[in-house]
């Protein structure tokens, strides 16, 4: 029974058992078993990891292919802007839209208006917020679901405000069902993504019933075509170009670009899981009470770091603020306008339609007592482990091979150190694979 | 009660090693994660735990904190070998703090310390002889309808 919708397949005909996913998986939502790898559907925070270690080519992210557009009347490319950074520095956001258009979709719409809409919708709820702090942004699906399935008690943190891509979806089919006399469903918008996670915010949003996405498309699958039908494009003058880029907007690339646009000076910007567990932790022992909002991706450097980008991360980290830096010197502002903002903030235009849950781990049992009795049997049979985290059993580390063998879903005997009786040879007892939540997990 | 009833474990505190502190408070929180115990209990926990642990971290030598776990509470005792508290009244008063320049830039200290888990606990104790050490004991009572998953 599936209850959770995760946007990457484990496709057990081509996977060949070499435990590769289940060694990164940063929540230990991997095992292998009778030689194929399966997935715990509530551990897995579709971070993506698996589907670049599998040496195999069996774990795949499930992203819309091309042809779907063939289903929609009109279709609407809305990119994210970390398509900005995955091209040269003299190519500008004008000129790829424009590109989009020449590579199958009716329309493009510029996300990054939207993105600043979004900063500034931010920067108005925390001035009147008079809650508990940090506010944590809700851009990054990963980190929505890893405080759902981990940090349930910091689900009221996430900041209320919708995310651009769904807003830009909502208001252009809106606005182009208008325009061509169409029905709103005729219309297809498809987000263009770094990351295969968009895809399970749009297929089990957090908070609502449906997405106005229709679906999502990898940046690495258009960025070939896409790259020659800009050939074909003529270039605008580089003054124009840039005085149509919304600086608010492509600050949502990168990791720290919120932040910095609105110069939010009592916000914190992390990346990188291992980085954010450390400010999770801190802010559930109660520290970080005077920091106002925490801008938290997984992807290192944000965006620009997803699995499906093209471009190396730090080429594209470092366009994005380049651009940022030649905006802010050039003092070109094509933000959208503060008052309009405010009137439809008032509105409730930028709100959440909905109310995040949580989604806690299932416990040892639903039984307190039961749950107490079996992690003392845990402990226990963790201390007659080899505690070498060899993973020939099929878990990932001797930790969770015990908690398995408490909930009855492996065997004692799949151990195979204990089983031979033989001694480890050469291995060293303690840290041997460098999973950020190893030992705090079960 | 049957011991089987009573998960109980000891985590070591160093005193003085700020790069090791969290560590105890961190391991009881994922221990109640894995129990299923409520949120907000654990919410309250790890506040509280991390205060104590702090406290030790600065101004004991060492010590050590231990976690029982039983169907009705939370209970945490925490024992350090440490100078003690001079004047325990003035300890719990919200803003009382010894702690030296350097401990509060680097943000602890804030003089919160005692009065915030006493806040966080239903039922908290703490015992302190000058030049010994100091024991407390913080009690978290569990509702009786615990939510689950």
């Amino acid at each position: 029974m599936s209850t959770y919708f995760h946007s990457i397949r484990i496709n057990t005909d081509l996977c060949q058992g070499r435990m590769s996913c289940m060694r990164i998986c940063p929540t230990q939502a991997i095992r292998v078993r009778n030689g194929k790898a399966a997935m715990i559907e509530e551990k897995c925070i579709d971070c993506g990891e698996c589907i670049t270690a599998c040496p195999s080519g069996a774990i795949v992210p499930l992203t819309n292919p091309f042809g779907e557009l063939a289903k929609f009347r009109h279709t609407i490319a809305i990119p994210s802007p970390a398509l900005y950074a995955q091209f040269g520095r003299e190519i500008l956001p004008d000129k790829i839209l424009n590109g989009l258009k020449k590579i199958g979709f009716d329309d493009a719409s510029d996300q990054a208006l939207t993105c600043g809409e979004v900063s500034f919708a931010i920067q108005e709820y925390l001035r009147d917020y008079n809650g508990p702090k940090p506010l944590i942004s809700n851009a990054c699906p990963v980190i929505v679901r890893l405080i759902q399935v981990r940090y349930p008690d910091l689900v009221d943190l996430l900041i209320p405000i919708d995310n651009p891509r769904e807003i830009a979806a909502r208001e252009i089919k809106k606005k182009k069902a208008r325009q061509y006399d169409l029905d709103e469903k005729d219309i297809g918008a498809f987000y263009l993504t770094p990351c295969p996670s968009k895809m399970i915010s749009i297929k089990q949003p957090a908070e609502k019933g449906k997405s106005h996405l229709d679906g999502v498309i990898a940046i690495s699958d258009i960025y070939g075509p896409l790259l020659s039908a800009m050939e074909t494009v003529g270039n605008e003058s580089y003054r124009k170009s840039l005085e149509s880029i919304c600086i608010l907007g492509i600050g949502w690339a990168m990791v720290g670009g919120i932040c910095r646009t609105l110069r939010l000076r009592n916000s914190l910007s992390v990346s990188g899981l291992t980085e954010i567990i450390k400010v999770f932790d801190d802010i559930e022992r109660g520290k970080l009470r005077n920091i106002d909002y925490i801008e938290a991706y997984f992807c290192l450097q944000g965006c620009v770091g997803g699995s499906l980008t093209v471009e190396n991360v730090y080429i594209s980290y470092n366009k994005i603020m380049k651009l940022i830096e030649t905006l802010e010197f050039e003092k070109i502002k094509a933000c959208p306008d503060i008052r309009e903002v405010r009137r439809r903030y008032k509105e409730k235009y930028f709100f959440i339609e909905g109310k995040i849950d949580v989604r806690p781990l299932k416990p040892l049992d639903d039984d307190l007592t039961r749950a107490i009795a079996k992690r003392i049997q845990k402990d226990d049979l963790y201390e007659t482990l080899p505690k070498i985290d060899c993973g020939a059993c099929g878990s990932p580390t001797c930790l969770t091979f015990a908690e398995d063998v408490v909930k009855g879903e492996a065997k004692l005997a799949d151990c195979v150190i204990k089983s031979t009786g033989q001694e480890p040879c050469g291995a060293a007892p303690g840290e041997k694979n460098n999973i950020p939540l190893k030992g705090k997990l079960p | 009660m049957s011991d089987e009833n009573v998960l109980s474990q000891s985590f070591e505190i160093i005193g003085g090693n700020f790069g090791r502190a969290g560590k105890a408070s961190t391991a009881v929180k994922d221990i109640l994660k894995e129990l299923g115990i409520d949120p907000s209990i654990i919410r309250r926990t790890a506040i509280a735990t991390y205060e104590a642990e702090m406290n030790v971290v600065m101004y004991a030598e060492k010590g050590e904190m231990t976690l029982r776990v039983t169907p009705e509470m939370v209970h945490l005792h925490l024992q350090d070998q440490g100078p003690g508290i001079l004047n325990i009244e003035l300890a719990m008063k919200e803003g009382y703090s010894t702690a030296t320049r350097e401990m509060q830039e680097m943000g602890f200290g804030a003089g919160m310390g005692l009065p915030n888990i006493k806040k966080n606990s239903d039922r908290f104790d703490i015992v302190s002889e000058l030049g010994k050490g100091t024991f407390l004991d913080i009690y978290i009572y569990l509702d009786p309808k615990r939510k689950n998953g």
